[in-house]
């Protein structure tokens, strides 16, 4: 990638507030989306599409490129947003979000250019970047495979068999991110099934582990620049998130995971975020 | 298609499976085998020995040897992930849902020591459920090779394939159903193994030696029967089916596999809804504990025998 198509601290920052009024946007237009997660993970999309992968429209049928696969499939309006931005189709497509017969349905497919792959089910993306990643080093190629998953999917066990399989085949070319917003569903993460210590359960996997705060730019590039974390060891980020992140009365909300806007707050929450701009 | 190198032997056809994989990956280093532990029962000792570059181990965890599958496949490495069957289409049934037929990530799952071929080992080790979840799932091809033809055969067109893709293999030696095998191998295609216009029997895998020594059998006896190992279960030869409904008298199917949701179910879905109306039977193994014993004791105590198969076309035909 040349150096000209790399954000810079203060335009990824703009990006992600650009991308937050998006996300919300399209949630209302659908009136179906998953506001909260999609609001957390956003930051960790906007740095690696926009700093850290080597993947465009243009390299996407190329075996070479960066893999993304996104594990936490229901956050897909923060993935859409995000492709939509990097060209992969065009930003109006997303006003059919969850339409009859749209591609663009409330889960990541294939149908839509820039999907890896189709997940939904939790506890997917995981075991198929492990196998990008091993399919990199049989070949020799140089790309890197990421993986975002929320915490509250930790508990699937399918996470941990591959959590074992990337360390036994030392996939320092794999990078997974945990969405840390401690919220999910039902309660708080911690009170539906506690997966803490997070860090300690993969050192113990073999991996070697940064914990960040997901929401901040600074810490999110220090962290990508710095894969692979360990030679020889796949690298996770535990990415603190708030869940809701940047619309005041969303923020760690539990009726925010898959609430939808109505119209007053869905003003209030675009004028939050434009004020936010003029911060910048 | 690669020439055929297994015409007349009488192995087991996980054996000629895995001969067959160490013949494609001699030249084609795409070619991956995925394992659960289950090299030895795979019998891929040798192909690990000799492409060792081409082998993943995952260990005991069948969701794990699936989603690594698809993480393989898509990028562009021919992959056959196998395990017993009963673990891999039960304990991964959603990542073949989701990773492999919905992503179309095009991996050739094997089933190994399928149906009762673990039989004393208890309804844990057997699979009689596999082709009914998986005809359930879009996007993938279910097939059950009878004998040693059709499954280098079916191996080699697995291979060539873009699409996933269920192979289902027992564990005994198996006779070929033909000296010199004359038909042409093609997913979806039955292969008819004889004919006669009394009776067809449409079998399918390990049973299908059964059927045509029953059909052997009543030959001597006056009845002509056709006898079809219908190794695709899905997609379903529908246009070699009308052809038997509506030159035979009678149908009979017979599967290592619950007679619920499998192939004889399948060809009743199929002539109902087409208008033939023909004497129709379903063999297979009852809805009930399984009985445990050798794979032949389990065939012989359920009718998947010359005797069995033979008895229940004597009396579909006196009806």
């Amino acid at each position: 990638m040349s150096i000209e198509f790399i954000m810079t601290i203060k335009e990824l920052k703009i990006q992600s507030i650009q991308y937050r009024k998006k996300i919300l946007q399209y949630i209302v237009g659908a009136n179906a989306g998953h506001t909260g997660g999609s609001l957390s993970c956003i930051d960790i999309l906007n740095v690696l599409y926009n700093r850290v992968m080597n993947v465009s429209p243009e390299n996407f049928g190329s075996q070479e490129r960066d893999r993304y696969i996104q594990s936490k499939g229901h956050c897909v309006e923060a993935l859409f947003v995000v492709l939509a931005s990097k060209g992969f189709f065009p930003e109006e497509d997303l006003n059919t979000l969850c339409k009859y017969k749209s591609h663009y349905i409330g889960h990541p497919t294939k149908k839509v250019h820039g999907v890896e792959q189709n997940t939904g089910a939790l506890g997917h993306g995981l075991p198929i970047a492990v196998g990008n990643a091993i399919a990199a080093k049989m070949d020799d190629k140089n790309f890197r495979v990421f993986t975002l998953l929320g915490d509250g999917e930790l508990p699937e066990g399918s996470n941990w068999e591959a959590a074992l399989s990337a360390s036994h085949y030392k996939l320092d070319n794999l990078c997974a991110i945990i969405d840390k917003n401690s919220l999910q569903i039902t309660a708080p993460t911690a009170v539906v099934m506690n997966s803490d210590p997070i860090d300690k359960k993969f050192e113990s996997f073999g991996w070697a582990v940064r914990s960040i705060n997901g929401n901040d730019m600074e810490e999110l590039i220090s962290a990508f620049e710095s894969l692979p974390f360990e030679k020889g060891k796949p690298s996770v980020i535990i990415a603190h998130t708030t869940k809701g992140k940047g619309v005041s009365y969303m923020e760690n909300q539990l009726k925010w995971h898959h609430g939808v806007p109505n119209k007053d707050e869905y003003a209030l929450a675009n004028q939050e975020l434009d004020h936010a701009l003029t911060q910048l | 298609m690669a020439e055929t190198i297994n015409t007349n032997s009488y192995k087991a056809n996980l054996e000629v499976f895995s001969d067959t994989l160490q013949k494609l990956a001699a030249t084609d280093r795409n070619i991956v085998a995925v394992t659960s532990d289950s090299r030895g029962s795979g019998k891929l000792v040798p192909f690990g020995n000799k492409y060792p570059a081409q082998i993943v181990e995952v260990g005991i965890a069948e969701q794990n040897l699936v989603g690594v599958a698809a993480g393989l496949a898509s990028c562009n490495k021919k992959v056959f992930a196998v395990s017993p069957a009963c673990f891999l289409t039960a304990r991964a049934l959603e990542q073949i849902k989701n990773d492999v037929a919905y992503s179309n990530n095009p991996v050739n799952l094997v089933g190994i020591s399928a149906g009762v071929s673990y039989g004393a080992l208890g309804s844990t080790h057997h699979s009689l459920h596999d082709f009914a979840a998986l005809r359930a799932i879009n996007n993938i091809t279910i097939v059950a090779p009878a004998d040693n033809f059709e499954t280098e055969q079916a191996i080699i067109s697995a291979a060539e394939t873009n699409t996933p893709i269920y192979l289902r293999f027992g564990k005994k030696a198996m006779q070929s159903l033909e000296e010199m095998p004359s038909a042409k191998f093609e997913f979806g295609k039955g292969r008819v193994i004889r004919t006669g216009n009394d009776i067809a029997i449409i079998a399918t895998g390990e049973a299908v030696y059964p059927a045509l020594q029953a059909a052997n059998k009543l030959k001597e006896e006056g009845v002509a029967a056709t006898v079809v190992s219908m190794h695709t279960i899905k997609p379903l030869d529908t246009e070699l089916l009308a052809k038997l409904a509506t030159q035979c008298g009678a149908i009979v199917t017979v599967e290592e596999h619950s007679v619920y949701g499998g192939l004889g179910e399948a060809c009743a879905s199929y002539l109902l809804q087409h208008g033939f109306s023909k004497p129709f039977k379903i063999m297979g193994i009852p809805d009930e504990y399984t009985v445990t014993g050798s794979q032949q004791e389990i065939f012989d105590h359920y009718g998947i025998s010359e005797k069995g198969i033979s008895d229940t076309m004597i009396a579909l035909l006196s009806k």
